[in-house]
């Protein structure tokens, strides 16, 4: 879980670990040198390069989840038109643009840094989406060059003043959350919220999210369930698609003990409204998914900041 | 933006890094294991990527029920390597969650779930289903070099490989190490909101050259059990995944309705070909694997 450089050896013990230049992985290593005599162990001075960066910055949230689909971005996307940064660090899979409805925008570079892309004058966005010539273009990067471009997103872009940083995650437990955790080290984060799906199947993954977290030490605000029932139109019978075998997200909550902030059922309509581009806060504010959304939103405000907001 | 050449050493440092060519990882002849790999699998008749730009689609759900599904012809061996090592599904979605790996001399016997079907995966080697694997990039490379060099698999007719989302560390890994073993091709899911990741993947395997065999469409249309009303939870706001294969001239393999049954045999570690041979899921499912079958005269 060290660092682990793009040239290193393949068990490279990490950089900052004390056997770092010494074991017999080490030999023929070009930093074996810099790490067996400590100097590597230094931290990257990028880490108080982006704690400078971001003192403008009020509070950094996290959107984890150990399991694919569950709707992180959507839940990011969402969260954030009721607040006020977005920072997509799903390098390979992208889905920010998309859902925010700014597909085609580009990033510019100016004298104080790369500018966001604003969907509204108070909400910012960026995302590596905004650096490709064309949406279906791969990105087809190893983990050291997905961590090089987490690493400029936290410390060259210009966010200007924020309330909230939301930063939007890929399934897993790699290289683009440690790297989240390593950048933020010194700016801190305030807190992650885990989006799961009831089945156990996912809640397997999520748990080891969980787990990501304690050990990382970043504090959990809480749990969301996602696609969480669904109500036929027509007869208005509720299904469980993904049922809840093991007791969903609330027994997981439980056991864990960890808040459970809310169930979001399914909804057809979230899938169009983002593949469009809106937000379905705004597009079908009644629906049972919106009210929930809401919900989850207004129960992580103080009461002072709902009231200008609201 | 990919420029990591397909024959790159995998601490390539990227064809337009100020390192290209400089640095340690650049110099000298590709990595023994690849040819070591593709000694050890030569007993492997058959290799078949599945993959998905997007998380959460149904690629091991297909990956498991793929296997059993070519596992029911007693005279086939049939084998299945989860490369995902953050989120292994693997174990749980085949019945096999508590089961341990042991070593021999011929290397690490994977875990049967029949007398011909076989699996591998990283959930195997954790002490507790809920333990993180918390690894960058060249750590999960390794995991990935040993599960193709030192599982003993034998003599095995179709080996399928079932990959985590994305085009990063793992799917270069199981292309470079492969490549002396040979793909025969990939299958791609997708639901009908995942197209544009799963554009992306396409592109990966063009890129790459592995041959796709195909494209399945997932979580296509839900019908109310009650009033038999078909709902389309996830909406083909672009003309899904037809139109995507029709630009793209790749066959669409077939579309999987939702079925909340497929997910509760999924966490029962249970085949729903078996559980519930006549939902509309399986059937689609059967029709799928008929189609994309290697060997198309074979009777599933």
């Amino acid at each position: 879980m060290a660092d682990v450089p793009s040239d290193a050896p393949e068990h490279c013990p990490g950089t900052s670990s004390d056997q770092a230049g010494k074991t017999s992985a080490c030999q023929g290593c070009p930093n074996q040198t810099i790490c067996a005599s400590g100097a590597a162990k230094a931290p990257d001075p990028a880490i108080e390069e982006i704690r400078q960066k971001l003192t403008s910055v009020k509070h950094k949230i996290l959107v984890l989840s150990g399991k694919g689909g569950v709707g992180k971005s959507t839940f990011s996307a969402h969260l954030s038109h009721a607040l006020v940064a977005l920072l997509d660090v799903d390098i390979c899979g992208p889905s920010i643009p998309k859902i925010m409805g700014l597909e085609g925008e580009q990033v510019h570079q100016s004298g104080s840094g790369w500018s966001p892309v604003y969907v509204e004058d108070n909400l910012a966005v960026m995302s590596i989406g905004f650096l490709l010539s064309s949406p279906d273009d791969a990105v087809i990067w190893r983990g050291p060059k997905k961590n090089g471009m987490i690493k400029q997103f936290l410390r060259d872009v210009d966010w200007g003043e924020v309330d909230y940083l939301i930063v939007d995650t890929p399934p897993g437990t790699s290289d683009e959350h440690l790297s989240i955790v390593q950048y933020l080290s010194s700016a801190g984060i305030d807190g992650a919220v885990i989006i799961t799906t009831p089945q156990e199947v996912s809640l397997q993954d999520v748990r080891k999210e969980i787990r990501f977290c304690i050990k990382v030490k970043i504090p959990i605000i809480g749990v969301i369930e996602n696609m969480s029932g669904f109500v036929c139109p027509k007869c208005k019978n509720t299904s469980q698609i993904f049922p809840p075998t093991t007791g969903g997200a609330q027994r997981m909550c439980e056991e864990l003990n960890l808040p459970l902030l809310g169930s979001v059922p399914l909804d057809p309509r979230i899938g169009k409204s983002c593949d469009e581009g809106k937000s379905f806060l705004t597009e079908v504010p009644d629906s049972p998914a919106a009210v929930a959304y809401q919900n989850i939103v207004q129960s992580k405000l103080s009461k002072s900041q709902q009231a200008s907001l609201y």
